[in-house]
């Protein structure tokens, strides 16, 4: 729950002048964009370096946040386009799901996991770990939905795409995260249906 | 689609509450009196649960003041709405809007349109394309209309760009 100023009180102060309230967005926003970040890059020290970028970015072009938008949205759109671009420059391949050759990384994976499987996964690991497994397009719908708390409209303009087929992909995401956990974490799934 | 998935993408959208009321009500029923759809749907449940209690990751402690380090060195940019003049873009527009206008003015002056449209009596003669004369358009009527035109849509953006810096001026001393 959020305490404390809404976001858009904290932004005028910034504006206005007060560096240090811009700590206040940092804090609140820092798990969610990490979080996102690590869904393109699976090295922590990454997906850092990438996360504080994005703030730098942020902070700079905050006067160009007009609030049509929640700031959460606005931020999410830049950690997309920085992931991208750092990506692009790191050249480390992005798995499109239209890419087949996404499901033979998987299954690589997949073939590590089934060595490690260890019996009593809670559900919580077996979910985080099945994530890992899926594509970043996956990953990356299904936290902005459920981590970031974003609306299909709202993931729609932070992937530059309309919100019906954001809803596709949230569906066909999720369709294949439950593929997962039946695969390789089947006893949670056993347990889900008891 | 088949059978299955097509259920679970029926109930997927009841569970995030889009569809119309009248789906909903259908799929709540169908959920109360068919097994299949009861059991998929409690299945749906339990992970939408496990989502939404996904935990997030956390970054190093150092995270806040490396970033506040790194914006001391930073100064917020002007918004770009703030040096991007909208009359300008719109004046380039209009330039290109009517250098096509002109353009296609002289094309179609050109045109024979009582000529045939057999291959050997072509309404456009190709073969004497590489005697035009580009001083001849140039000195034409029309362009000088161009010209005018130009001139016009210029002193114009200059005007409406002069009152601005006056407006705003006279803003900054009041």
């Amino acid at each position: 729950m959020q305490t404390g100023p809404g976001d858009t009180e904290i932004i005028s102060r910034v504006l206005k002048g007060d560096q240090a309230m811009y700590a206040e967005l940092v804090k609140r926003y820092q798990n969610f964009v990490f979080t996102i970040t690590l869904r393109y890059t699976p090295a922590r020290e990454d997906a850092e370096e990438i996360a504080q970028d994005v703030f730098v970015k942020a902070y700079r072009s905050l006067a160009d946040f007009r609030g049509d938008s929640k700031f959460s949205t606005w931020l999410y759109t830049i950690v997309t386009t920085t992931c991208i671009t750092f990506l692009r420059k790191k050249r480390i391949p992005v798995h499109s799901l239209d890419n087949e050759r996404v499901f033979e990384v998987a299954d690589n994976q997949n073939s590590a996991f089934r060595a490690n499987q260890v019996e009593q996964k809670s559900k919580a690991q077996a979910i985080q770990e099945a994530m890992r497994l899926l594509s970043v397009d996956d990953a990356r719908i299904i936290t902005l939905f459920y981590q970031a708390e974003q609306s299909l409209e709202e993931i729609g303009r932070i992937l530059g795409i309309d919100p019906n087929t954001a809803k596709v992909k949230l569906h066909r995401a999720r369709q294949r995260l439950k593929e997962k956990m039946e695969k390789h974490f089947a006893e949670v799934v056993e347990e889900l249906r008891d | 689609m088949n059978k299955q998935q097509h259920i679970e993408e029926r109930l997927w959208e009841y569970i995030d509450g889009a569809g119309s009321a009248e789906d909903r009500l259908f799929i709540e029923q169908l959920i109360t009196t068919n097994q299949e759809w009861k059991t998929k749907y409690e299945e749906l449940l339990q992970l939408q649960d496990m989502l939404s209690h996904l935990e997030l990751d956390e970054p190093s402690m150092r995270f806040t003041q490396n970033i506040m380090e790194s914006i001391s060195k930073h100064h917020i940019a002007p918004a770009a709405r703030s040096y991007i003049n909208k009359r300008i873009i719109w004046g380039i527009a209009g330039f290109f809007i009517c250098s096509i206008i002109v353009l296609l003015v002289a094309c179609l002056t050109q045109v024979n349109w009582s000529a045939g449209s057999s291959v050997s009596s072509s309404a456009i003669n190709f073969g004497k394309l590489s005697h035009v004369d580009p001083g001849r358009f140039i000195n034409s009527t029309y362009t000088t209309l161009f010209m005018m035109i130009n001139v016009v849509l210029g002193l114009v953006l200059l005007d409406r760009y002069l009152n601005f810096r006056k407006s705003k001026m006279e803003s900054k001393r009041s």
